[in-house]
């Protein structure tokens, strides 16, 4: 469960105020809005990238708040999928099971298992820096659900992508959504991914949420 | 525009080519073999490789930190480390001597019995001084140049701040460090005005290519000093070369 109460985040001009959210475990939640309505910051702030002014962030029975994104343990997917260009595919996959001192079979194993999941076994001796959008985009979520996150935050996951791109993309998520008991806070201001991926729409608007069903939009 | 690109790119071959009509490979033999010379290259090969290293222990966090961090008066700080970019050479040198002979540090240094101007350490801080100008810029540029989104991601995935600029940002940098070390390197060899003020132009002591040219010069003896000055030219870009040929990719220099 992860629960939002009444955030608060000032950045420079923008506010968001009464942030005030609840999503059950396993739930899928897509946030929605305009651009620069502030849906990316969040995340953000969801995340521990970005600070919070006042309110409080709750992940199952902790107050994480005022913990780093490390503490939070929650997994995270930007709009570009930022992979980390100076390392190979399986580097990328496996940097938070080293950084969290797992033995190298364990990390080579999970790597894998990963890799057969998302389709992207080919590629793991690859450079990071000389794949495609689609690529790029498997990888990172592949990097991010690593370590077993009970929460999964994605940015616009598919909106640089192209049409058949995006296809391949959406049934992964949907797979994502329907396989794995994660809860996932998607940003998008697509209304079909919100359609067909969402359990629960977040709407925000002038600084403001209002919660929606998928069959109001 | 070419025209014009290609006429300059013509006249540094032709200023080097200069030179090179104006000695003969005897001649840079004869230097070579002089222990002035062999003595000058030794203290510059040392002298540059110090601040370099120097510099880019310096360098690599305040360019982090200009590049990642707001600040009350950050533009004020920026302003400052380049005045070692624009400051006459040869202020920076009289600025240096007035540091070190007439502040609180020349007491600090006698109370340990430690002398700074004049000798081998003032050449060190001179070239450091205006150098190290040079490795910062390009350390900021190169890291206001990488997004930082990847640093959030490492955050996230679990590392601390630490772990995030060893593992994720300076990887990416490397291209940056191997040329702010270069410049650095490069902009030390061809050092002199601060010398020449802070470090004296001592034979065997505190002579450095740079200082050796002048000495030729001002004893009349300029085949040798244009002979030095190859040597310097090949030097200095020798390492700009090694830089684009095994580590330039889109950086500053």
């Amino acid at each position: 469960m992860i629960e939002c109460k009444d955030i608060h985040i000032n950045q420079g001009n923008f506010s968001l105020s009464n942030f005030h959210f609840k999503a059950k475990n396993g739930a899928y939640v897509v946030i929605m809005g305009k651009t620069g309505c502030g849906k990316t910051t969040v995340l953000e702030a969801i995340c521990g990238l970005r600070k919070i002014a006042s309110g409080e962030v709750w992940l199952n029975d902790n107050e994480i708040s005022k913990w780093t994104p490390a503490e939070r343990e929650i997994g995270y997917v930007p709009q570009d999928g930022a992979l980390f260009n100076t390392m190979t595919v399986a580097q990328n996959i496996g940097f938070a099971l080293k950084i969290r001192k797992w033995e190298a079979n364990k990390i080579e194993e999970r790597v894998n298992e990963l890799a057969d999941t998302f389709g992207i076994k080919y590629l793991l001796e690859r450079q990071a820096q000389d794949l495609s959008g689609g690529e790029k985009q498997r990888i990172a979520l592949a990097r991010a659900l690593s370590f077993y996150p009970d929460v999964l935050c994605l940015d616009e996951p598919l909106s640089a992508l192209d049409e058949d791109t995006k296809e391949g993309m959406f049934e992964l998520l949907t797979e994502l959504k329907n396989n794995m008991k994660i809860t996932v806070l998607h940003v998008t201001h697509s209304k079909i991914e919100a359609q067909k991926l969402a359990d629960v729409v977040l709407f925000v608007s002038d600084g403001k949420i209002k919660e929606l069903n998928p069959s109001e939009l | 525009m070419g025209v014009i690109a290609a006429t300059y790119v013509l006249f540094l071959i032709v200023l080097i080519l200069a030179d090179l009509s104006y000695t003969s490979p005897s001649e840079i033999l004869t230097a070579l073999k002089s222990e002035e010379i062999q003595y000058s290259i030794k203290l510059s090969l040392i002298s540059c490789t110090i601040t370099m290293i120097l510099s880019l222990i310096v360098a690599i966090p305040l360019g982090y930190f200009m590049a990642r961090y707001d600040f009350p008066f950050k533009k004020w700080i920026d302003a400052i480390l380049d005045i070692p970019i624009i400051l006459p050479p040869l202020v920076i040198g009289l600025s240096l001597l007035i540091l070190f002979n007439q502040t609180v540090l020349k007491d600090f240094f006698d109370f340990f019995g430690v002398s700074v101007s004049f000798t081998v350490a003032s050449v060190i801080i001179a070239q450091f001084t205006v150098a190290c100008a040079f490795a910062i810029r390009t350390m900021y540029v190169t890291f206001a140049q990488i997004n930082n989104r990847q640093e959030q991601v490492a955050l996230t995935l679990g590392c601390n701040q630490r772990q995030t600029f060893f593992y994720v940002l300076l990887p990416q940098a490397k291209n940056g460090i191997l040329t702010a070390g270069a410049l650095a390197w490069a902009r030390a060899l061809g050092e002199f005005g601060p010398l020449l003020v802070f470090s004296g132009s001592t034979r065997m002591h505190t002579e450095v290519l740079s200082v050796s040219v002048y000495l030729e010069i001002t004893t009349g003896k300029i085949e040798a000093a244009v002979a030095v000055s190859l040597i310097m030219i090949v030097s200095g870009f020798s390492v700009l070369l090694l830089v684009r040929l095994f580590g330039y990719n889109k950086t500053i220099l």
